[in-house]
């Protein structure tokens, strides 16, 4: 466990939460065959909320996210995403997909592409940008996330670190109006969690929506407004970090934290 | 400090170690040769082994090969000169069959007034695929072209083009090269106009027919852009409309412009054809339109939409599960019997089709091993970026997928190439049997053998291996450090 920023004084002044919904999932259920992933998920995301999700591993929190960008797809319930309702139709599929950007534990960069190619190629061929107007928002986020020396470089010339940072950098050049991040720091060296975080933090100042499924319980403390637990497919718990942390509820939440901050 | 000491007391190093260079090892050719073939008793005999079949060999083949008579006219002759010049009883090629003959080992009946215009083709080939082929290096394009250029331009003389041919050959030639030069995506232009050129050189006529089917590709994919917001509809428009352009207006078309502008070759029927000139056609044309044919095949048997996906099995099975020949007989034989009486529906026309078919089938198999191979991330990323169908797989799954199978996919081609000779059994004049028998059917070349097969083999390798050549130099270029 990386407490990095359980002491750290973050300036929350511009993480302000309005009163505009961006997600809005009802009564949504999931099976995969006969299992049961997702059971009766309630929950309304605002605009510029920062939630950190956790739980024990198998418990369906990426599963959770990945069904507000249809990667998983749901069998009953609503998903309604910055208005728009998850269906069947293709194309309001891809318009959530064009609104919502997604960072992966595995980094899932394009290595037959360089940096600034994958970082220019969504907004090229979704969004239609100019191609001259997509390399300089692409080299905007690039030094963002503090890498644009490594612009010309190809994702297997980088470090975990550096390329999920890049990985971050190609979800905004979309624009998005919500970050999901599943899991961002987990296939990383303990030294590059932190560039890593920082990246997310600055993200969460600059008043964007993020959902994160971590186990990074310094940064939930951090950034996030909510922290949800979530078990057997079910949301458990939610609250502030907080009274998370210090006051929890449920003894499945309590036995989660003493489990994962116990030693 | 001592042994002891660095084991009980805490230790900080003060100085990080430069790096040191790699032990220095033996080298040379004996240390080469004591480790790869004499490192044990049984590497050892493998290796005398090994030498003596490789003499055995040799000191068969040799003298016959040494023996070799490139000058006369015929078989006999050939037989008394090797006795001769060796003594009775002594062996030797009789590489003159070679010498008369070549020109139908390469262009069969083709009428040799002629034989420049395949020559052309050929060469000018290289000018469609090199901006295709070598798409990073300039330098390599440059080599390409001008060796091209010259060769082709020299061999046509050589074959007697007339100058008016030769006058425009030249034009074409160095326009290309400028083109490439310049606007190097405008030369691709070139390579999708080259099919037409191709067939107008071989077989002839008016160069107006070509044009007026291109006219109707054009047509088609005019008619699906103007309504390309319609999706699906505007595809089945200009389909519809290339083919009623083909079918009532293609051929009144061409015939009125003949007569108004005069522009054409000799007309060369297709039973004209033998040789290299028909392996080549054969193989080109196969080789071009099963890759697109394969990869639309992987991407429907990996389709989730059931019907698309069971066409694409029941294809992909059944081809693979038929021998060429048979599809062959079916298109010399069968084919016609379905068709409408009257039609006449060329034999090389049905051939290249059942021929494409036959290696798109297995090109499918070999393309969908590279798409299995991609980790699903790949598309989950694609997907989360708001790609469609279309655009993830040509931007993000197709050229990870290609390079993949590029070892699978040139096998396909050099295969596919070399079974252009089975062709023999539906009466086309293939250069390594049919040809061959032609000639020696002749009294003069009766017996000649081995000296045909070691000829068409060595033409037949050099094409092969040049093909495997550009497909390590292509792995080779498209190797990125990975994940």
């Amino acid at each position: 466990m990386t407490d990095v920023y359980a002491d750290r004084a973050i300036d929350r002044s511009h993480m302000t939460v309005s009163d505009q919904v961006a997600i809005q999932i009802q009564g949504m259920n999931k099976w995969y065959g006969s299992f049961h992933v997702l059971r009766d998920i309630d929950l309304t995301v605002r605009r510029g909320e920062r939630i950190v999700i956790a739980g024990p591993s198998g418990s369906g929190k990426s599963t959770l996210i990945r069904c507000i960008n249809r990667l998983e797809e749901h069998q009953s319930g609503r998903i309604v995403v910055d208005g728009v309702e998850l269906t069947n139709d293709l194309k309001n599929i891809d318009k959530v997909r064009s609104e919502v950007g997604m960072v992966f534990q595995h980094f899932n960069l394009f290595p037959h592409l360089t940096v600034l190619e994958n970082c220019t190629l969504a907004p090229i061929w979704v969004r239609r940008v100019p191609r001259r107007e997509a390399l300089a928002t692409a080299m905007r986020y690039l030094e963002k996330v503090r890498i644009p020396e490594q612009a010309h470089k190809y994702p297997g010339q980088l470090s975990g670190g550096q390329q999920q940072r890049v990985a971050i950098a190609r979800s905004l050049c979309m624009e998005p109006k919500i970050m999901l991040f599943d899991e961002p720091t987990s296939a990383l060296d303990p030294e590059m969690i932190k560039e890593v975080l920082d990246t997310m933090i600055e993200l969460a100042q600059d008043g964007m929506t993020m959902i994160c499924v971590t186990h990074e319980m310094g940064f939930a403390q951090a950034v996030a407004n909510r922290v949800i637990f979530m078990d057997q497919g079910q949301i458990v718990e939610q609250n502030t970090p907080h009274e998370f942390f210090n006051n929890p509820q449920s003894e499945r939440t309590k036995l989660f934290l003493s489990q994962i901050l116990g030693h | 400090m001592s042994e002891l000491h660095a084991e009980t007391v805490a230790y900080v190093r003060d100085s990080m170690l430069p790096q040191g260079a790699p032990p220095s090892r033996q080298s040379g050719s004996v240390l080469w040769l004591r480790q790869n073939l004499f490192s044990g008793p049984l590497n050892t005999i493998l290796t005398l082994l090994g030498l003596a079949v490789v003499w055995f060999l040799v000191s068969h083949f040799w003298p016959w090969f040494s023996h070799s008579v490139w000058n006369a006219s015929s078989m006999a002759e050939c037989r008394q000169i090797i006795a001769e010049r060796w003594g009775q009883g002594a062996t030797g090629g009789c590489f003159a069959v070679i010498r008369e003959r070549w020109n139908q080992f390469l262009f069969g009946f083709f009428p040799p007034s002629e034989y420049w215009r395949p020559t052309a083709a050929f060469g000018l080939m290289f000018f469609a695929i090199a901006p295709v082929l070598f798409t990073e290096s300039r330098a390599l394009r440059w080599t390409v072209m001008a060796v091209a250029a010259v060769l082709t331009f020299a061999l046509c003389m050589l074959l007697g083009a007339p100058p008016r041919a030769l006058l425009v050959l030249a034009v074409v030639v160095v326009g290309l090269t400028a083109l490439n030069e310049y606007a190097h995506r405008a030369a691709l232009v070139f390579s999708l106009l080259f099919p037409f050129v191709a067939v107008w050189l071989l077989w002839g006529g008016s160069i107006w027919g070509p044009l007026c089917v291109l006219a109707g590709f054009v047509l088609g994919f005019a008619v699906w852009r103007a309504l390309s917001r319609l999706g699906l509809f505007a595809v089945a428009a200009g389909v519809a409309a290339a083919a009623a352009w083909w079918m009532f207006m293609s051929d009144r078309a061409a015939s009125d412009l003949q007569s108004l502008l005069p522009v054409a070759l000799p007309y060369v029927e297709s039973r004209a054809f033998g040789g290299f000139v028909l392996a080549i056609t054969i193989g080109v044309s196969g080789i071009v339109m099963s890759l697109p044919l394969g990869i639309i095949l992987a991407l429907a048997r990996r389709s989730d939409m059931p019907v698309v996906k069971a066409f694409a099995v029941m294809f992909i099975e059944f081809i693979r599960g038929v021998p060429l020949i048979t599809l062959l007989f079916v298109a010399s034989l069968l084919l016609n019997y379905f068709l409408p009486p009257g039609t006449n529906f060329d034999i090389i026309l049905r051939v290249i089709i059942m021929v494409t078919l036959f290696a798109s089938a297995y090109m499918a198999e070999v393309i969908r091993g590279g798409l299995a191979a991609l980790p699903k991330g790949q598309y989950e990323a694609a997907d989360s970026l708001g790609l469609d169908y279309w655009k993830a797989q040509r931007l993000i799954v197709l050229p990870q997928a290609l390079k993949i199978s590029i070892p699978g996919i040139v096998g396909t081609f050099i295969g596919l190439f070399k079974d252009t000779t089975l062709v023999t059994f539906v009466g086309l004049f293939d250069p390594l049997k049919q040809m061959a028998d032609t000639i020696r059917a002749t009294f003069a070349w009766k017996g000649a053998y081995w000296e045909p097969y070691i000829f068409t083999g060595a033409i037949f390798f050099i094409l092969c291996f040049s093909m495997s050549r550009y497909s390590m130099y292509l792995e080779q270029r498209l190797k990125r450090e990975h994940r």
